[in-house]
């Protein structure tokens, strides 16, 4: 039993919470927008004799094992990780709407579509973009292709699944009836209608691709450690975070804030995106 | 009389394949004049909706001729059935289900204008005329499903299948969803614009008192076949096969006083997979004899201008049973 009072207080806080995450992630994102204007130091200029100073009044987060500013490290590198989760986002939302809406359309295309989105799901998704990268050079644009291709079945399966169920409902039968072409049930009714999952599911994505690029940078098959993310900050600074614990916590901080954000406001997306609701909101 | 604008002759469709398709429809046949309402009444079960589906090219008829203005339609791609498709309309049964719920009304009702280029550059006053027609104001146009009642909805789906000006309208169950109050406004409704736009209409129902005061002719289906067809007087009144009588029976009267029949229906209708030998009717038929088994009655000439399916001449007077 859930007493009315605390099913406000949940929502409030919900919707605070979801609030609270679209504030973080707009931060993040206008920081690496800005980012050449808005960071202290320049993020490649090493300092030796101010290596791996703890935070302070100049160096905010402290510096890394060249001297070089934290900080700015952290919003350059929220540059390389956005852009790269974004660009994952992008690349498979398209590509993976386009497959779903087809494979759950078109009952011909069903089976041997999905068999491939399996049998891409069944390799762990780091294996696999491990393998991709190592198999074309590490760069990052092969991340975003790795990732893409990692995290596109996903989409298809998303999608596929709502568009059985939309397929079936008596509007689309009424579109067909009405003599509306295949191309707009599948372009409007059905996309439509398919939509808010999908969208719930992007954000999901951009969390899971800005993970996985740390983690492949981390592991030294992502981007080149030269470039500063988020993941190669952690891998270059792992040696030091016994005695310099800046170097690996505050990167680490901001994957998760940014991960996290993005899980929050995909749950919120997903209550605020029925219509039903549109006005108790 | 006038050429019919419907025709529909030996419509059969079986779901699935294999030994034992489930027999939806079974050899039907009929046809609707222009203007003229015909009622399919029937059980759940009896093939009521497949018929309406079928006739529109919703589903894919797996024998027999559907003739729309002496075309036939049955076997037409689906891309030459667009000039059909603004001729005959559909209402649906869920108000609910039936418009998208990510569209504004006015892009429920326009996509019907649009999808045959009617109505160009007045779309709006078009869509406004339509909804007005149907009893809602125009203004309501921009709003989305859910802010509307059943009732309303229905409307909505009406001024859809009204947008294109169709000559027959399939009108599958399009109040059982309702609440009774809002039942008589959405049949008034359809009466009236049925006069005002000389609607042909395929009223399917599964309720008696519903179609007799609807229809001009009504077709009684059981298992998917036709047991009785005939005017909307002569089967509620003079009914010649049992089943019709049977589902008379079954139909409550409005008169507390008034004689009350037998219950003469026991049981479910059978299934569509394995349906009985012979007419179809007989594991419920209080007058069944063996020679029921043998054959499939053929629809014989009720004389009133009907026909009915069923080997007996006259169904014998009523006995009180237990």
């Amino acid at each position: 039993m859930q007493s009315p009072a605390l099913l406000f207080f949940r929502r409030l806080f919900r919707r605070k919470l979801v609030l609270l995450a679209a504030v973080i992630l707009l931060a993040l994102v206008l920081a690496a927008l800005l980012a050449p204007w808005v960071t202290p130091f320049d993020p490649g200029a090493m300092k030796l004799v101010r290596r791996l100073k703890p935070p302070s009044e100049l160096n905010w987060l402290g510096t890394d094992e060249y001297g070089r500013d934290v900080l700015s490290r952290i919003i350059f590198g929220a540059r390389a990780s956005l852009g790269i989760g974004a660009a994952v986002v992008v690349i498979s939302m398209t590509i993976g709407t386009v497959v779903g809406l087809f494979a759950g359309f078109f009952r011909r295309l069903d089976a041997p579509v999905m068999r491939v989105v399996d049998a891409t799901m069944a390799l762990p998704d780091i294996l696999l973009a491990i393998f991709l990268v190592a198999v074309l050079g590490a760069s990052a644009w092969n991340v975003i292709f790795a990732l893409s291709i990692v995290y596109t079945p996903r989409v298809v399966r998303v999608v596929r699944a709502s568009t059985l169920v939309v397929r079936e409902l008596p509007f689309v039968e009424a579109a067909r009836a009405i003599g509306v072409s295949t191309r707009r049930i599948l372009g409007v009714h059905v996309l439509l209608n398919v939509a808010s999952p999908v969208l719930v599911q992007a954000t999901f994505i951009f969390a899971y691709a800005v993970l996985a690029e740390a983690g492949l940078s981390f592991l030294g098959a992502g981007v080149p450690p030269e470039t500063p993310t988020w993941g190669t900050m952690i891998a270059s600074g792992q040696q030091y975070a016994d005695d310099a614990f800046w170097v690996v916590l505050f990167p680490g901080v901001a994957i998760v804030l940014a991960a996290l954000s993005l899980q929050i406001l995909g749950d919120g997306l997903r209550d605020m995106l029925d219509p039903k609701l549109r006005k108790a909101v | 009389m006038n050429a019919p604008l419907l025709e529909v002759e030996g419509l059969t469709k079986h779901f699935g394949s294999g030994p034992a398709p489930v027999r939806a429809v079974e050899g039907v046949s009929f046809a609707i004049r222009p203007g003229e309402v015909l009622g399919l009444v029937g059980e759940s079960g009896s093939g009521k909706s497949t018929i309406g589906r079928l006739v529109l090219r919703l589903l894919e008829p797996t024998a027999g001729a559907i003739r729309f203005a002496g075309e036939d339609i049955a076997r037409a791609p689906e891309r030459r059935l667009k000039p059909f498709r603004r001729r005959a309309q559909m209402v649906f049964q869920d108000p609910y289900a039936s418009l998208n719920p990510r569209l504004r009304v006015r892009d429920i009702v326009g996509e019907a204008l649009d999808a045959h280029s009617l109505a160009r550059g007045r779309r709006r006053e078009r869509v406004g005329e339509l909804l007005e027609l149907v009893g809602l104001p125009a203004a309501h146009m921009t709003r989305f499903p859910h802010e509307f009642s059943g009732g309303q909805r229905q409307r909505i789906g009406l001024a859809r299948a009204l947008a294109v000006e169709p000559e027959l309208i399939v009108a599958d169950e399009p109040v059982s969803a309702l609440d009774v109050s809002v039942q008589a406004q959405a049949l008034n409704l359809m009466q009236d614009l049925r006069a005002r736009l000389n609607l042909a209409m395929l009223f399917i129902s599964h309720d008696l008192d519903v179609v007799e005061l609807m229809c001009d002719r009504i077709a009684v289906l059981y298992l998917g076949r036709v047991m009785e067809i005939g005017t909307a007087e002569q089967v509620t009144q003079r009914p010649r096969h049992p089943y019709t009588q049977a589902l008379l029976a079954a139909s409550p009267k409005a008169d507390p006083d008034a004689p009350k029949l037998t219950r003469l229906l026991k049981g479910d209708i059978p299934s569509p997979i394995a349906p009985p030998s012979g007419c179809v009717f007989r594991t419920r038929c209080p007058y069944a004899t063996p020679a029921c088994a043998e054959v499939i009655p053929p629809l014989r000439d009720s004389g009133e201008g009907g026909a009915y399916a069923c080997i007996l001449d006259s169904i014998p007077e009523r006995t009180e049973a237990a």
